[in-house]
């Protein structure tokens, strides 16, 4: 136990040494955070409209105003060419039009009625569907308060938003940031460090010692693991004081399930360390290599239900998936432990599973 | 004075508050071997990375071939070679590659590359091992095929910065006889080591102790003027003197 | 001339390298292959739960109108809304519709009996779009249900005359991509993260990589100038990464039938910029760091900043103002708004003169700096 403590203070003293690399992993998580909560949003808002009316009628210039004054779209241009039109939308001035029909005030009481053409940008297929729908929605509204009746609600829908009722991106990217950047500065410093004293030659001084290996190895997580929690306690902080996210469940169950994913994440940093013989290696296997499926498999950016069977199937082999929905569900939700638990079974027996398979190898180099 | 082709004065290098070289002052004319002597720490290498133009003095002046280290650099560069403590051949070139490589740098032309590199593995004996990457070699192969890559293109004073750490007997013995070969053909050699019985190899030497010199003449000078038998008994009398310590 | 050896050195390193050739090949075209499938905002099965309260005709036909809705997968129909919510909590339904008791009865005589709905909306996008879809089936079923029972949209009034209904027909174009698809948009944008990891990345690690070693004191002490000692790293990377972009581009063509019809020249053109900055910063950070481990922690933090913030994921337009102003100085945001635009609206150069003289810019900025900030003395 001697021997341990002892090489763990040796461990921290390597890591806050290097005190550029400590500032950079403790400021990292905090300047994402503010850039990403404020940021990242898929709330739809500053759409730029063109108008393109063949006559300047009462009812073209109510509807033009009506979208002015909504807050996310804003009129930006008046056309009476087609060509314009497209330079326009290929330069990516403007969003969305909208293109009033011949004579539209007048057929408006015709009995073909008269017509307008959204045209929107469908280069991002969703913004594109929310745009149409908006703008549908208010231009149905005007003609409504034109229509000398008042219309029957049928079955209106009661909409309740459960979790997020203010329906801020936040709630989604923030667990999902959580789990990219623990797992990547552990993943990362492990890996790193290890392959670095196998680079040096230290590796084999220490594994030709009497000391374990499995002390050598645990000794190298804990300040990496130190490090981690204070990370996950200042995009905690960060979160509910500037973002206004909830810790709506508890917040302890909360604290152990992030505690066993560090342990998770270090452990594959372990994992690739055994694998791996040059830093350069390391660094890409668990900085590029590991960011991609972390940032697309683990919910952050894309729903996981969305993407086809053997993809969902794959997703489960990435630890980043599963803290990710268990922290939604105890952040947002506000659910209890019995909610998480499959999540917690699965990480735990991942770290296990690393951590045997990269003690094994660590043995195996030493007979 | 004008065969001396390093002269220094008042060299000082301060890291913050620490002062790693202490005003030292020393020349050494052309072709002679000078002998850097000094404990791990002593300030040898931070020295000789100030004549080099790595490192810009803090204080006091130094020219080499005929260049000042603070403000012409690049000049001293194109006059020197070097080899340092570090082994810093690329490990991944074969051992042609290197060579080709650091005489493209320093200007040697194409045409006479590829038979000159010829003519030096011949010398060293090194024929089988052309395109053997230098990362497979044995450590005092490399060395000996670092000091003639950095004597390639005939520098008119060559840097090296403790070269035989590590190596066996035979090795440097084999390596000295380099050096002095070199020295012959009119190059300047400015060694560090702490191997004293190298030191006697040197034709003068200087000791440092914490940053600055103190003693420096010809080792037999030295020896006399301590009335010792050894370089070692010198030295050791000199350096218990230091305060730093590793 | 000095130029030429010190090329063939890092063209030999790179290719003599275990890893690194594999990776540059093989990273690419996995990503091409797999990420346009999963990375995909179009929310198409959303598990719905249905509490009924009413057992009538009209519930199990808004139940069926759910049902062969392509945006929806039925759940469990149950009359408990506490199971239904236990349901939603372990995540195996995103979405509840309550019908109350006695609908039909109050749809048929006061013409409106709402439904609830309750919508998982952690992700807010899905439960914006998850309420849009079910309004729109609900509008669609009550104007169903009143032709069906003959009464007019306005109420129990049996006979209104369409004679001066205001009648205004709204069409949707979608222009650019009429079938909708999601991995239009994220392909050029996927080329554009290719490029910069690889052409970004494997530059960062690099000088840094010789200080570990110790090799660059030897390039120190030489008489390399510090220009042409930069240009020899970056134009590697520079080949590197138009082959990486190319390799991208031909896996985009074959396997997606994605091709920049007018635009393949102007492509080109950004792209030798692009890949410039890209590399000049990944230089300039690796100048500054003592460790390959410090090097790629600094790179790792921009490049997700530089990605988050360049439009690729989230539109630029959703973004708050001042951050829509800190894109300015983001070189990928420009890369990407061309990729875009030449690949999904068949723009040209034409519509691109800002993003044109924003690359150039980059792209001295960064080389330049890159000179800079190599000390061969300190």
């Amino acid at each position: 136990m001697k021997q341990f403590f002892s090489f763990v203070k040796k461990e921290f003293y390597h890591v806050f040494r290097d005190s550029w690399t400590m500032v950079i992993l403790l400021l990292m998580p905090v300047v994402q955070m503010i850039l990403f909560g404020f940021a990242i949003s898929t709330e739809i808002r500053n759409i730029n409209v063109a108008i393109v009316a063949p006559e300047h009628d009462e009812l073209t210039k109510m509807i033009t105003d009506k979208l002015d004054a909504v807050d996310y779209f804003t009129v930006n241009g008046y056309f009476t060419s087609m060509e314009k039109l497209d330079e326009a939308f290929r330069q990516g001035d403007i969003d969305c039009a909208i293109i009033f029909g011949q004579a539209f005030e007048e057929n408006l009481y015709s009995a073909d009625g008269s017509s307008i053409c959204l045209s929107v940008d469908a280069s991002n297929s969703n913004t594109a569907t929310t745009m149409a729908m908006y703008a549908q929605s208010i231009i149905s509204d005007c003609i409504k308060e034109l229509s000398p009746y008042v219309g029957a609600a049928g079955i209106a829908p009661d909409i309740k938003m459960l979790y997020n009722p203010q329906m801020k991106s936040s709630f989604n990217f923030v667990p999902g940031l959580m789990g990219l950047i623990i797992i990547l500065i552990c993943a990362m410093m492990t890996s790193v460090s290890i392959v670095r004293e196998k680079e040096k030659g230290t590796m084999e001084l220490l594994l030709v010692s009497p000391v374990k290996p499995l002390t050598i190895v645990i000794s190298k997580m804990v300040p990496y693991m130190v490090m981690s929690f204070v990370n996950y306690l200042t995009i905690l902080l960060l979160a509910t004081t500037l973002l206004g996210v909830p810790v709506a469940g508890s917040f302890l169950t909360l604290s152990l399930l992030s505690l066993i994913y560090i342990i998770t994440a270090l452990a594959l940093g372990l994992l690739i360390s055994s694998a791996t013989q040059s830093q350069l290696v390391a660094m890409i296997g668990s900085g590029m290599v590991l960011m991609i499926p972390v940032l697309f498999f683990s919910g952050l950016l894309f729903p996981v239900e969305g993407m086809p069977k053997v993809f969902q199937y794959f997703s489960w082999i990435v630890p980043a998936r599963w803290y990710v929905t268990a922290a939604k569900k105890l952040m947002i939700q506000g659910l209890s432990f019995r909610y998480v638990l499959q999540e917690f079974i699965v990480l735990s027996s991942m770290a296990v599973l690393f951590i045997t398979i990269s003690l094994k190898s660590f043995k195996n180099r030493l007979s | 004075m004008e065969d001396n082709v390093i002269i220094a004065e008042g060299l000082t290098k301060c890291f913050g508050t620490f002062t790693a070289v202490d005003h030292i002052s020393f020349s050494v004319k052309k072709g002679e071997i000078f002998g850097f002597l000094g404990a791990n720490g002593a300030g040898k290498t931070t020295a000789m990375r100030m004549l080099c133009g790595l490192s810009i003095p803090t204080e006091g002046k130094a020219v080499v071939a005929g260049f000042d280290v603070e403000t012409q650099s690049e000049e001293i560069k194109k006059n020197i070679g070097y080899m340092s403590q570090k082994f810093s051949l690329y490990e991944d070139l074969k051992v042609w590659e290197n060579i080709r490589l650091f005489a493209g740098i320093y200007g040697v032309p194409e045409k006479e590359i590829a038979p000159k590199t010829d003519a030096l593995l011949g010398r060293l004996g090194f024929e089988k091992e052309k395109n053997t990457l230098v990362k497979l070699l044995p450590l005092g192969w490399k060395q000996k095929l670092a000091f003639s890559v950095a004597i390639f293109h005939g520098p008119k004073i060559v840097f090296l910065d403790e070269p035989t750490g590590g190596v066996d007997p035979m090795v440097r013995r084999q390596f000295w006889n380099m050096i002095y070969e070199a020295a012959e053909r009119g190059i300047t050699v400015f060694v560090t080591t702490h191997y004293m019985d190298e030191a006697e190899y040197c034709d003068r030497i200087s000791i440092m102790v914490d940053g600055r010199i103190e003693a420096m003449d010809t080792p037999k000078n030295l020896k006399d003027e301590f009335g010792v038998e050894s370089m070692d008994e010198v030295f050791y009398l000199l350096a218990r003197t230091a305060k730093r310590a590793e | 001339m000095m130029l030429k050896y010190l090329l063939e050195k890092e063209f030999k390193q790179f290719f003599r390298n275990p890893f690194l050739p594999k990776l540059i090949v093989f990273f690419p075209v996995m990503i091409m292959l797999i990420i346009p499938w999963i990375a995909n905002m179009d929310i198409k099965n959303i598990n719905v739960s249905v509490v009924n309260h009413d057992s009538s005709s009209a519930s199990e036909d808004l139940i069926h109108v759910i049902e062969s809705s392509n945006y929806f997968i039925l759940g469990k129909v149950t009359a408990d809304y506490d199971e239904a919510m236990t349901l939603l909590e372990f995540g195996e339904t995103d979405a509840i519709i309550e019908i109350p008791a006695e609908f039909e009865k109050n749809l048929l005589t006061t013409g409106s009996s709402p439904v609830q709905i309750s919508i998982n909306a952690v992700n807010e996008t899905k439960g914006a779009l998850g309420s849009n879809y079910l309004t729109a089936i609900c509008m669609d079923f009550s104007s169903d249900f009143f032709e069906k029972h003959n009464m007019a949209a306005a109420g129990n009034i049996n006979v209104v005359s369409t004679f001066n209904m205001p009648k205004l027909n709204v069409s949707v174009q979608n222009r650019y991509n009429p079938y909708m698809d999601y991995k239009l948009f994220m392909i050029p944008a996927l080329m554009v993260i290719i490029v910069i990891l690889m052409g970004g990345f494997l530059p960062a690690l690099n000088i840094v990589g010789e200080k570990e070693k110790g090799t660059i004191e030897q390039i120190n002490i030489s008489p390399v100038p510090k220009f042409i000692f930069i240009i020899a790293k970056l134009i590697p990377y520079w080949v590197i990464g138009l082959l990486v972009l190319f390799l991208t581009m031909l896996v985009g063509y074959w396997v997606y039938g994605l091709w920049p019809e007018n635009g393949f020249w102007t492509v080109c053109l950004f792209a030798v910029l692009f890949i410039f900055a890209v590399s000049g910063f990944g230089l300039i950070v690796s100048n500054y760091a003592k460790t390959m481990q410090q090097a790629s922690f600094i790179m790792f933090f921009f490049i997700l900043v530089f990605m988050l913030m360049s439009g690729l994921l989230t539109p630029l337009h959703c973004m708050p103002e001042w951050a829509q102003y800190f894109t300015i100085i983001n070189p990928p945001r420009y890369f990407i708004e061309m990729m875009r635009v030449v690949y999904i609206k068949g723009g040209t150069l034409h519509d691109l003169w800002p993003q044109f003289f924003a690359h150039v810019f980059f792209a001295v900025f960064f080389a330049l700096w890159a000179v800079l900030s190599y000390k061969k003395r300190d």
